[in-house]
């Protein structure tokens, strides 16, 4: 899994098929301390996430549909599967 | 998933079997600030976009999913035209 913050979301019309109706989030990886580090990416958000939340998320495709509950969606790679409330170190 | 955008059309005629009749576009890929990130990369498109849309791609075996016949030798896709972008203001 990556840590990572939402710094903000794409807005798009014209989807392939499994993305209909699902938000979008752009994400910039983190290190523990909350530093950026990494390119940025954009993600489908299962949590209800939103701009500046610490999230949780999976770049595994078989997870992915795990994260969404759609077992028959295969084309969806990239998930926010949790917001973080605190990493204690 | 990553940002990119269009910025060529491939033309093959001898191709696989299961690429027939797939548009393949040239993606530049993008970073938030819309910067180019990398070398551009071939990509499957079902979405219909254009030269100089604004997409997202994403690559791997889930990129051949988008297209009829699964059992395709597909590495990126096209997976949707981009209308707008917000971005957090950085203090």
């Amino acid at each position: 899994m990556i840590l990572g913050k939402v710094i903000g979301n794409v807005v798009s019309t014209i989807k392939a098929k499994g993305y209909e109706s699902k938000k979008i989030l752009i994400i910039q990886p983190i290190n523990p301390a909350g530093n950026p580090k990494g390119k940025t990416f954009l993600a489908i958000d299962a949590v209800q996430a939103g701009v500046g939340d610490i999230v949780l998320t999976i770049d595994e495709g078989n997870s992915a549909r795990t994260v969404i509950n759609e077992p028959d969606t295969f084309t969806i790679r990239t998930v926010i599967a949790g917001i973080v409330d605190e990493i204690a170190m | 998933m990553k940002l990119g955008r269009v910025t060529g059309r491939v033309v093959s005629t001898i191709k696989v079997e299961s690429f027939q009749g797939v548009t393949l576009l040239l993606v530049q890929p993008l970073d938030e600030k819309l910067e180019t990130i990398g070398d551009p990369i071939v990509a499957v498109d079902t979405v219909r976009a254009g030269i100089g849309d604004l997409i997202y791609f994403e690559t791997s075996r889930e990129a051949g999913r988008v297209l009829e016949n699964v059992m395709n030798p597909c590495d990126a896709a096209i997976m949707g035209i981009i209308d707008d972008i917000y971005i957090e203001n950085k203090k």
